[in-house]
């Protein structure tokens, strides 16, 4: 109902100084915690880096449903199966909220599609690691749900309308897909010795990861500051790190499992945890494309989308058939 | 691209009876049917309804927020149209 012209955002007619003042009232909006909906006014930077995050966003959704859809078939019983298709069905779910609210924008679904088959659109570099054992779905669930969550959880209170309301639904879902991941790690950190040997092997893969989910330091970020100013974003980077960890230590700790950092302890005095340094490079190269299953993940988007295309197509011509047959009726 | 992407639709869920449909979102379909069936998949997977409308998004005709002033800024002085504009004296009761 939303959907709205890109073009209608170019430079506008009117005088610069015009321009001026409607960005000054735009942010006395959201200074004053007012939310931005479609139809009203925005800096066209404003739309720009929304597009970009929201359509990310959804992108990683629809991504993530890979890593852990490979263990559907092999889940170990038919309750862990159920609960892994209710996990892999809400995160197709909330990628179809999400593009929804970036359609908001002026955006079509098409073209984000087109985004992220060709290899434009990023999306989050953790799922472009495997998940070779059981256990991975485990510390997924867990570890980059539980990062997500605390990235989440502050976009629900975004300055823009459709993406905080699109939020709200991810975020009451995403504690179910949490807690069903240390369940996991609980029952195999209290099994046999070689339950305890996948679930310490997963931790140890995707700890590291996790941490990056928060993105680069804060002095390395570049779109933090305007993001922060017009309330898209609302903890820095570092500061949801920070927190993700203290809330994450303890929970290694009632597993008996070992957090793969040498450098992590308490710092009693700053009643915080003190970390490694995360390895920049790999952050950078899951980045660039050359993370361990980019390519694989990508091949099996593009493969997903040309099956499905006779599908899209026999809908479409089915729908239109309809539509001429009352035509002729009425 | 491909040209004839599927319409979208707004959706509105009844959560429970007695109660309004409210919008939730909108989704993409081929027809009104299909829409009610993805609207079924992606909006209530834990019971969140009882019932589903969709709309054709461009069968939505909304008031601008330009005019938003010129149609609702008129109420604000009315404070007559409120109960609690009446100073009624304490001894009358059930009114």
């Amino acid at each position: 109902m939303y959907t709205q012209a890109l073009d209608a955002q170019g430079p506008d007619s009117t005088a610069q100084l015009d321009e001026i003042a409607l960005e000054q009232r735009f942010q006395a909006r959201i200074d004053r915690e007012e939310k931005i909906e479609p139809k009203d006014w925005m800096p066209a930077r404003y739309r720009a880096t929304l597009i970009r995050q929201i359509s990310q966003h959804a992108h990683s959704e629809i991504v993530g449903m890979l890593p852990e859809g490979n263990w559907i078939t092999r889940a170990p019983t038919l309750l862990r199966k159920s609960i892994l298709i209710a996990k892999v069905q809400d995160e197709g779910g909330h990628g179809a909220y999400l593009y929804g609210a970036a359609e908001t924008l002026g955006v079509s679904r098409d073209q984000l599609v087109d985004q992220l088959l060709s290899g434009k659109a990023k999306y989050s570099s953790i799922f472009n690691y495997p998940t070779p054992t059981w256990a991975d779905i485990g510390a997924i669930g867990w570890l980059v749900d539980g990062a997500a969550i605390m990235n989440q959880i502050p976009l629900c209170r975004c300055s823009y309308g459709p993406y905080a309301r699109a939020m709200v639904r991810v975020c009451r879902e995403e504690s179910f897909h949490q807690r069903q991941g240390y369940d996991i790690m609980l029952r195999l950190s209290q099994g046999s010795s070689e339950q305890k040997r996948i679930a310490q092997e997963a931790l140890d893969r995707w700890w590291w990861p996790a941490l990056m989910m928060f993105g680069p330091h804060d002095a390395d970020s570049t779109h933090s500051s305007e993001s922060q100013r017009w309330k898209i974003k609302r903890f820095s980077n570092d500061e949801l790190r920070q927190k993700f960890v203290d809330f994450t230590v303890p929970q290694a700790k009632f597993l008996g499992l070992t957090v793969p950092d040498p450098k992590l302890r308490w710092n009693e005095e700053k009643q915080r945890h003190e970390f490694g340094e995360i390895d920049w490079n790999e952050f950078d190269q899951v980045l660039k494309g050359n993370g361990p299953c980019n390519a694989e993940r990508l091949a099996a988007r593009r493969n997903a989308h040309a099956q499905g295309a006779w599908v899209r197509e026999a809908a479409t011509a089915y729908a239109e058939k309809q539509r001429r047959r009352t035509h002729r009726a009425a | 691209m491909d040209e004839r992407q599927w319409p979208l639709y707004e959706v509105f869920i009844r959560a429970r009876g007695g109660l309004d449909h409210k919008h939730v979102g909108s989704l993409h379909a081929s027809d009104a049917r299909m829409a009610i069936d993805h609207a079924r998949d992606l909006y209530t997977r834990r019971q969140e309804g009882v019932s589903i409308w969709v709309v054709r998004s461009t069968d939505i005709t909304a008031s601008e927020p330009e005019e938003a002033e010129a149609l609702f800024e008129p109420a604000r002085d009315k404070i007559y149209r409120h109960p609690t504009f009446y100073d009624i004296p304490a001894e009358v009761k059930t009114l």
